[in-house]
């Protein structure tokens, strides 16, 4: 329960890499074709929109324990 | 056959060429030393470890199946990018383990890491089989992404030599330079070709998503162009998850099975540090990127219209919807621009088929030859039977390809994903739950091969989604990953039962 604070925060920053299995595992929220943007249907650049998500997401953990 | 773009297509391949014969002198090394010939002697800082991983796990045959899957089935073949997006928070969250427990032990592939961890040889066995046995046919597609641009190219298969007619001659020609260059400088040579094919790849696909859409009018139009039935996946029907569980289950049990592949595992292990590691988790989504862009040029190869040009009439009949995208590159390409992308192509099917024979000679001569026949091999046989086994590994991926139709190695490379995410409890979980047991872990691997085996033969190996029927619910799921869910419970229950094995001698790592 009492955890000191910053092992407390490396714990979240490491619950964030789980973002990406909910954002892409969960395919009926993107299986649709509005909003489009440019053009390009939701399905297409939501999922591109999540490769450069994906990797910011890694971002706190890589920061939090780097040696 | 355009002089143009042939010229400059050879011209960049004897370029790679001289640089895998001249990379045996970049940072020199003993090249007598298994680590040294096949990890590169582990002194790949972030960029080149990021090029070497970028080459090696976006191959050549991606970049053309892709698209090609896009182009005839469409929304489906997008499993490409939520697969690759899941990869790199998974290699974030074990590789810095793995490659600390590597590198402190002096392992060089994960078949060391099992046995060090259990102390069973015949368990790493098994991992170093399952991982030969499912690279060997993904060595041999490789070929394919060569074959179609060469034929691309309008190069004639059939050269006649002294009189002699030598059929597949311009793939035999590359893979005997390719062979030569992997035994002479080992894991530095497509270290430093991926660089020249990197470089060569992201021109490419940036000048495709510019120029295409705007010859073609725009992205809206693109998309206008594509059958509204292949835009999206099919909704669930009552009852039925339908292609929507078939998406999401490919994309997370390919990503868990692009990480066990031997080429992930040598590629990783060959960093200098866990930063590097760690960074190339961060920074190897700009690949991801540019395949997704790729993805979308099967949509542009449908808007051009260039199945129905008469012009590629034979590289369709020949090669199906995988010359969906040579044939849009020439259409929409100018002759020296199509020499640079198909080079692109070209060059990107060596680095893998590099790689993965590095990977699966380290595999056999640590985990077959040292193991089980010459115990006490000195480390210049060592490294002189990897050499040799890298030799034997491409040649049976050039005979696989030249003698027998390709479905075939597209059906075992099918299997192969199915067969290698069953050494994930040994291997991943290992690092993590000490009190697994090796006998259950091998078990459990069995069932994993046998009912991962098993499904995908009922729709006779054309499909690896098989539909499972769960509380009245009919849930089509990626063959691998369902087997998996059996081998890990089959793993877990019987370590339950038996109990661990572990020595006091083995600490953890």
């Amino acid at each position: 329960m009492n955890e000191p604070a910053p092992k407390r925060r490396a714990r979240l920053s490491w619950l964030l890499l789980l973002l990406p299995f909910a954002a892409m595992l969960w395919v009926p929220f993107y299986n649709r074709i509005e909003p489009a943007f440019l053009g390009i249907p939701f399905f297409y650049w939501y999922q591109l929109l999540w490769i450069p998500l994906g990797a910011l997401v890694l971002l706190p953990a890589y920061l939090g324990d780097r040696r | 056959m355009d002089p143009v773009a042939v010229t400059i297509f050879v011209a960049l391949f004897a370029f790679v060429t001289l640089l895998g014969f001249g990379a045996a002198r970049w940072r020199r090394g003993d090249l007598d030393h298994l680590h040294e010939w096949g990890l590169g002697g582990r002194r790949f800082g972030t960029l080149v470890t990021w090029f070497l991983l970028g080459g090696d796990l976006y191959t050549a045959y991606t970049f053309v199946a892709v698209p090609a899957l896009m182009f005839g089935a469409g929304a489906v073949g997008f499993f490409a990018v939520p697969y690759t997006v899941l990869v790199y928070p998974i290699l974030f969250a074990v590789f810095p383990k793995l490659w600390a427990v590597a590198h402190e032990k002096g392992y060089v592939t994960a078949a060391d890491v099992v046995r060090g961890r259990f102390d069973s040889r015949m368990l790493a066995l098994a991992v170093a089989l399952t991982g030969i046995v499912a690279t060997m046919p993904y060595i041999a597609l490789q070929l394919v992404g060569m074959e179609v641009v060469i034929a691309g190219l309008g190069i004639p298969m059939t050269m006649t030599v002294g009189g002699v007619a030598v059929p597949d001659a311009p793939l035999l020609i590359a893979f005997v330079v390719l062979a030569a260059y992997t035994y002479n400088s080992g894991l530095r040579a497509p270290a430093m070709i991926a660089v020249v094919k990197d470089a060569l790849l992201y021109i490419t696909v940036l000048a495709a998503v510019i120029v295409i859409p705007a010859e073609l009018g725009g992205y809206a139009k693109i998309f206008a162009s594509v059958d509204a039935k292949s835009l999206l996946l099919a909704p669930a029907a009552p009852g039925n998850f339908g292609a929507q569980s078939a998406y999401a289950t490919l994309a997370l049990g390919s990503a868990l099975a692009l990480l066990l592949y031997p080429h992930s595992v040598t590629g990783l292990l060959s960093a200098s540090s866990v930063k590097a590691v760690k960074r190339n988790a961060v920074i190897l989504p700009a690949y991801s990127f540019a395949l997704g862009l790729i993805a979308l040029l099967g949509f542009m190869a449908v808007a051009a219209g260039v199945k129905s040009l008469p012009e590629f009439a034979s590289g369709f009949k020949a090669f199906g919807n995988n010359f969906a995208v040579p044939a849009l590159f020439l259409h929409s390409f100018p002759a020296w621009f199509v020499g640079i992308a198909f080079a692109a192509i070209a060059i990107g099917a060596l680095v893998p088929a590099a790689i993965m024979s590095i990977a699966c000679a380290n595999l056999f001569t640590r985990n077959i030859y040292k193991e089980f026949i010459a115990p006490n091999a000195s480390h210049k046989a060592e490294s002189q039977v990897a050499k040799i086994t890298s030799l034997v590994v491409k040649l049976g991926a050039l005979f696989f390809i030249i003698e027998l139709p390709t479905q075939y190695a597209i059906q075992l490379q099918l299997l192969g994903g199915i067969w290698i995410i069953q050494t994930l409890p040994a291997v991943f979980l290992g690092l993590y739950l000490r009190r697994l047991n090796p006998i259950a872990l091998l078990i459990g691997w069995a069932a994993g091969i046998g009912s991962g085996t098993w499904m995908a033969a009922q729709s006779a190996f054309k499909t690896s989604t098989y539909a499972l029927h769960l509380f009245g619910l009919t849930v089509p799921c990626y063959a691998a990953l369902s087997s998996l869910v059996l081998n890990v419970a089959v793993a877990l229950a019987l370590s339950l039962v038996l109990g661990s094995k572990r020595q006091a001698t083995h600490s953890a790592a």
